[in-house]
């Protein structure tokens, strides 16, 4: 059961250490790998290889394109004053997540890699988990649901993808950068890396066995752009989301020119809701146009008892954040 | 050119599970061998004896193995022993020479800010990053970012108080 840890000086190094073993793994902040790793004993691993040391760590700006390091902290993101001042939805978002302790420890591309945090995946003594064990079932679907998605669910799983970053990356078109054992960079939107559980929940994303996010790249939003991130928990802080969505509107006098909305607490990947975009594009900033936007958002759930409920709380949250941010709402 | 440095030493050959690790902790250099999974939480409470650090939920959720690394508030029970080499650790025996308090853990007795004790050191390591980052600015914002410390006997108001005490203190 134990694993021998090596660290690495470098990106090809560290990638080619990785890919030469396919039981070994990176090892970044560790917040969400070494409690499966080290506490649960749901993954395991022949080798940690300790990238907390390669030099992918800090923002630069290229125009209106920040790029992210993925070694970067969350605390250090949202530290950044250019984030404050063009993607308050990204600040909002990374300081609605975690405490501070594990936003001084979890990095951005760990962020975006993170495993959920359904307790039937994380609880080796449940035997039905199609993530874990594919095949086995889903615990999950009929037993206690609260913390779990209703869209690009199924009955073979209804895992959240649980970070808020990614929710707020996902609105703004993202990008993420790859390197592969092959030596080129892949650069992927972060909307393509995820993959929608199906039939194989063990499939999370598009990544090879050894493939590094190295940066992320975020577009910053217009000057004059308004943007904010709504995050509905069962207790006021540290808490992850019910619900949660990420929006950014382009206003012209009353109308809305452009939208972008993310949605959080409710899917099995970071949720994008284009088709509310499309209806708000052109609307009227009236809760009536949001109202509409949200029904359009939440469209055909999958939802189990315990989940019912956030079909309206998800839709209650996209009106609220563009109340907020359009300040029809104080 | 591209290269992982193995960890070397005795214990570091090549597929093992076990390391030499150089801890240095509240100014002092400890050299550890242990296995790769031990956790920086247990390396200084059961291999260098620092119990001031305590192991509550051992998984990321309650804040009380919080200590500071490079000056920033981590979990050390999330954080490998290994991962800590060439950097500073600070735990509560750090925090004051001798016999002195730091005005924290001083501010801390003066408010009764602590029933049982167990989240103590975590608290007041947290609450000591928290001054360095400045988010004392009011009570809500001690509360929002003192989030990562649960104390189940429910001292919030009194540590709050403790905080915002040693803050006044440090602006005036």
């Amino acid at each position: 059961m134990g694993f021998e840890y090596v660290r690495a000086s470098d990106v090809a190094g560290a990638v080619a250490m990785v890919s030469a073993d396919p039981e070994a793994s990176f090892l970044a902040g560790g917040t969400t790998h070494l409690d499966l790793l080290v506490k649960d004993a749901v993954i395991t691993t022949s080798r940690v290889v300790d990238i907390t040391r390669l030099p992918l760590r800090g923002v630069t700006r290229a125009g209106d394109v920040l790029r992210v390091g993925a070694l970067t902290t969350m605390e250090e993101l949202a530290a950044e004053q250019v984030v404050a001042e063009r993607l308050p939805v990204l600040r909002e978002a990374l300081l609605a997540g975690a405490s501070p302790q594990l936003r001084n420890m979890a990095t951005i591309g760990g962020n975006l890699l993170q495993r959920t945090r359904c307790r039937y995946f994380r609880d080796r003594a449940v035997a039905a988990c199609n993530k874990r064990a594919p095949g086995s079932g889903c615990a999950a679907v009929t037993q206690i649901a609260r913390m779990h998605a209703i869209l690009g669910a199924s009955e073979h799983c209804i895992a959240l993808h649980a970070s808020d970053l990614c929710v707020a990356l996902a609105a703004l078109d993202a990008i993420v950068t790859v390197q592969g054992p092959r030596g080129a960079e892949r650069r992927i939107p972060l909307t393509e890396l995820y993959v929608v559980p199906g039939d194989r929940p063990n499939v999370e994303n598009v990544l090879e066995h050894g493939e590094l996010i190295t940066h992320v790249e975020v577009p910053l939003l217009p000057v004059g752009a308004r943007s904010g991130y709504l995050k509905v928990r069962d207790r006021a802080s540290y808490e992850f989301a019910l619900t949660s969505a990420a929006a950014a509107v382009v206003m012209n006098g009353d109308t809305i020119e452009q939208a972008r909305l993310g949605l959080g607490g409710v899917g099995t990947v970071p949720w994008r809701a284009r088709e509310a975009e499309a209806l708000l594009t052109g609307a009227p900033a009236t809760v009536a146009s949001f109202r509409a936007a949200a029904e359009a958002a939440i469209e055909n759930p999958y939802v189990v008892p315990g989940t019912a409920f956030k079909v309206e709380l998800a839709k209650r949250t996209i009106v609220r954040v563009l109340e907020t941010i359009c300040e029809l709402r104080s | 050119m591209s290269e992982a440095i193995l960890v070397t030493g005795a214990a570091g050959s090549v597929g093992s599970t076990v390391v030499d690790v150089e801890l240095a902790v509240n100014g002092a250099t400890r050299q550890l061998t242990l296995d790769c999974a031990v956790t920086l939480l247990d390396a200084l409470r059961e291999h260098l004896q620092l119990v001031g650090t305590k192991k509550g939920c051992d998984q990321g959720a309650c804040g009380a193995c919080t200590v500071l690394l490079d000056g920033k508030r981590v979990l050390s029970c999330l954080t490998l022993a290994a991962q800590c080499e060439g950097r500073q650790v600070t735990t509560i025996e750090g925090l004051a020479p001798g016999a002195e308090l730091h005005p924290l853990q001083a501010a801390f007795l003066r408010h009764d800010a602590f029933q049982c004790g167990y989240c103590t050191a975590g608290q007041i390591m947290s609450a000591v990053a928290l001054l360095e980052e400045g988010r004392t600015r009011s009570d809500a914002e001690i509360r929002e970012f003192m989030s990562g410390n649960l104390c189940r006997c429910g001292a919030y108001p009194n540590i709050v108080a403790a905080i915002r005490d040693v803050a006044a203190t440090r602006s005036a």
